[in-house]
C-alpha cells in the first residue's frame, strides 16, 4: 500500500465520485423522512424542513415489512446453516478420506460452478411444485444449498490444516467422526465465518428465486415484498412511506455489513490468490 | 478397514444427494424439455430443434439478445475501468482511504429490489432527484425510465453504482500482491506514476483484470431484477433483456418449452464467456 498521499487530481475525482454514491442514499433518507403530503404536491420538499418520523412511525405500528422481514431472517439463517453443515462435512470427506469415486465425485461438484442460476430455475420451480415445495420455508431454503462453492472452498480449507492432528487423534484411539467434530472442525472458523457472512449476503439479497416461488404475500422475504410494494407503489400509502421502508429494510443487511467487514474484504481478497 | 474406506461417502452422500437432486437433475432436465412444445403445468410435444429455430427468428428474442450485448458491452468496461481506477487510488494507508473503500463497498450490500427503488427515485422525470437537479439548473429532466434511448443507459446506470464494490475489492487484493521491490526499482529510475501503472501495475494485474472481466460478464449477461423492477423492459421492449425475456415467456406466456431454450443459449453465451477467461488466462510461454 501506499504511504503517500493522493495527487490533488486523483482526490478530487474520487470525492465526486463517492458523493455520487452517497447522493442517491441521502436523497432516499430525506424522503423517508417527509410527509406524504408534502411530497404529493413537490420532492423538492425534501432538501428543506419539517422533517418528521411519522413514516417509520406508521411501519412500526404494524406492517408486513416485519413478516417479510422474519421470513427473511429465518430463509437466510437456514440457508446459512445448512450450507455450512453440508460444506463442511463434504470438504471434511473430499479433504481427508480416502473413499471410492472420491475424485470423479470432486469433480462432478466443481462442475456445479459453471451452473447459472437461470440454467436451473424454470425446472427447479417445475420440480418443486411437483414435491408441494412453494410457498413453503423448505422450498425458499432448499435451493440455496446446492451451490458448489461453499463444498470447494471448505475442501481447501481442511486441506491447508496440518495432518499431524489428524494422526495424533487417531493414536489416541479417536474415531473419524470424532476426529472432524472435535479436533479439525474448530480449526476451521475463519474459514466458516467468511462462507457464512457470504451465504447469508447472497441468501437475503436472492430475488429471483423467491420472486416465483414465494407467491403469497405473508410467504415473501424482504426483497420480494418490497418489489411487490414498489410495483403498486400509487395505490399504497404514498412516497415517504416507500422509502422509510426501503430505509428500513436495508438495517439489518447494513448491520451484518458493518460488523463482518473484516470477513468481507479478507474472502474478496482470497479470490485473487 | 472395509467400512472405514466407504465411510467418506457418508459424509458427502449430504451434499450430493441435494445437489443431483436439486441442480444437476433440473439442469438435465430444462435441456431436455427445451427440444418439446411445453407449458407449465405439463403438457408436452416433442419439436427436436424447433424451439431453437423459433428463438431465431423471433423479433422479440433478437431484440432482447441485442439488449443484453448493449447492456454488457456498456458496463463491463465502464465499471472495469471505474473499479481499476479507484482501487488505485484507495490502495493507501491512511483513515480516509478506508472509509472511501466503505463507502464504494457499501451499495453491494443492497438487494436489487432496495437498489432499484432508490433509483426509480433519483431517476423518474416528476419525483426524482434528478430531476430536481435539472431544474434547479434550468433544464427540461430527462425521461429516463420511458424513453426508448434512455432506458438501456438508466439500467447501466443503476447497475454499475450498484457493482461497484466486488470489483474494486478484487483489484485492491490484487494491488496488494504487487511486490513492494517492483515500486521501488521505478522509484529509483524516477519512473512518472503513469509509466509506474503501464510497465508494473497492469501487467501484474492481467489475471485480476481477466477475472473481473469474466465476472462481470456473466453477471451481466444475466442481469434481471433492475431492468424489471426499474423499467420492466419497456418501451415496447427497448430495455427488455434476455433473462426478463425468458421470464415472460415463462411466467406470462407459460410457454416453460420455448423459454428454456432461450436459457440454453444463454447458457452457452454465459460458459463461452467464462471459457474464454481460462484461454486468456492460460500461463504463455513467452511470459516470464
Amino acid at each position: 500500500m501506499n504511504r503517500d498521499r493522493m495527487p490533488p487530481l486523483a482526490l478530487v475525482l474520487t470525492l465526486v465520485g463517492a458523493a455520487a454514491m452517497v447522493a442517491p442514499l441521502v436523497w432516499t433518507v430525506l424522503l423517508s423522512l417527509k410527509s406524504n403530503a408534502e411530497l404529493l404536491q413537490d420532492t423538492g420538499a425534501a432538501f428543506r424542513g419539517p422533517y418528521t418520523l411519522e413514516n417509520y412511525g406508521a411501519i412500526l405500528k404494524g406492517d408486513m415489512v416485519f413478516r417479510w422481514l422474519l421470513n427473511s431472517l429465518i430463509v437466510s439463517l437456514g440457508t446459512t446453516a445448512g450450507v455450512l453443515a453440508l460444506s463442511s462435512l463434504a470438504g471434511f470427506a473430499f479433504a481427508r478420506l480416502d473413499f471410492p469415486f472420491r475424485r470423479t465425485l470432486f469433480v462432478f461438484v466443481l462442475l456445479g460452478l459453471a451452473i447459472p442460476e437461470q440454467a436451473v430455475i424454470l425446472p427447479q420451480h417445475r420440480l418443486f411444485a411437483w414435491l408441494g415445495l412453494h410457498n413453503s420455508y423448505p422450498g425458499l431454503i432448499l435451493p440455496g444449498l446446492v451451490g458448489s462453492f461453499g463444498v470447494f472452498f471448505m475442501t481447501q480449507y481442511f486441506r491447508g490444516l496440518p495432518r499431524d492432528l489428524d494422526e495424533a487423534a487417531a493414536l489416541d484411539g479417536a474415531s473419524t467422526f470424532q476426529i472432524f467434530a472435535r479436533v479439525l472442525l474448530p480449526l476451521t472458523v475463519p474459514a466458516q465465518a467468511t462462507l457464512g457472512v457470504f451465504t447469508f449476503l447472497g441468501s437475503w439479497n436472492a430475488y429471483w428465486w423467491p420472486l416465483i416461488s414465494a407467491t403469497t404475500s405473508d410467504r415473501f422475504t424482504l426483497t420480494v415484498g418490497l418489489a411487490s410494494a414498489q410495483a403498486n407503489y400509487a395505490q399504497t400509502n404514498g412516497l415517504g412511506y416507500l422509502m422509510a421502508q426501503a430505509v428500513f429494510a436495508s438495517l439489518p443487511i447494513l448491520i451484518v455489513y458493518v460488523l463482518f467487514q473484516r470477513q468481507i474484504v479478507n474472502a474478496i481478497g482470497g479470490a485473487v490468490k | 478397514m472395509r467400512t472405514a474406506r466407504w465411510q467418506g461417502l457418508a459424509y458427502v452422500a449430504p451434499f450430493l444427494i441435494l445437489y443431483a437432486a436439486l441442480l444437476i437433475f433440473p439442469l438435465l432436465m430444462g435441456m431436455g424439455l427445451s427440444f418439446y412444445r411445453a407449458d407449465l403445468f405439463g403438457a408436452k410435444v416433442w419439436t427436436g430443434l424447433g424451439n431453437y429455430g423459433r428463438l431465431l427468428s423471433d423479433p422479440v428474442f433478437l431484440h432482447a439478445l441485442r439488449n443484453t450485448f448493449k447492456l454488457v458491452l456498456l458496463i463491463v468496461p465502464t465499471l472495469t475501468a471505474l473499479t481499476l481506477a479507484l482501487a488505485v487510488a484507495l490502495n493507501r494507508r491512511t483513515r480516509g482511504a478506508a472509509v472511501l473503500r466503505g463507502v464504494f463497498f457499501s451499495s453491494s450490500v443492497l438487494s436489487v429490489t432496495i437498489v432499484t427503488l432508490i433509483w426509480r427515485f433519483v431517476l423518474t422525470p416528476d419525483a426524482g432527484l434528478f430531476a430536481e437537479v435539472a431544474q434547479a439548473l434550468g433544464r427540461e429532466p430527462l425521461p429516463w425510465l420511458s424513453h426508448p434511448d434512455l432506458t438501456i443507459p438508466a439500467l447501466a446506470l443503476t447497475t454499475i453504482w450498484w457493482s461497484i464494490g466486488l470489483p474494486m475489492m478484487l483489484f485492491l487484493a490484487g494491488l496488494q500482491q504487487i511486490p513492494s521491490d517492483m515500486y521501488e526499482a521505478a522509484a529509483l529510475d524516477r519512473s512518472s506514476r503513469w509509466t509506474t501503472f503501464r510497465r508494473i501495475t497492469l501487467p501484474q494485474l492481467r489475471r485480476t483484470l481477466l477475472l473481473v472481466v469474466m465476472l462481470q460478464t456473466a453477471a451481466q449477461l444475466q442481469l434481471f431484477g433492475q431492468a424489471q423492477l426499474l423499467t420492466a423492459g419497456g418501451p415496447s421492449g427497448a430495455s427488455r433483456p434476455v433473462v426478463l425475456f425468458i421470464f415472460e415467456v415463462a411466467f406470462v406466456r407459460w410457454e416453460l418449452g420455448y423459454a428454456l431454450a432461450a436459457a440454453e443459449i444463454l447458457f452457452t453465451l454465459v460458459l463461452l464467456a467464462t471459457l474464454a477467461q481460462y484461454w486468456a488466462a492460460r500461463p504463455r510461454e513467452d511470459a516470464r
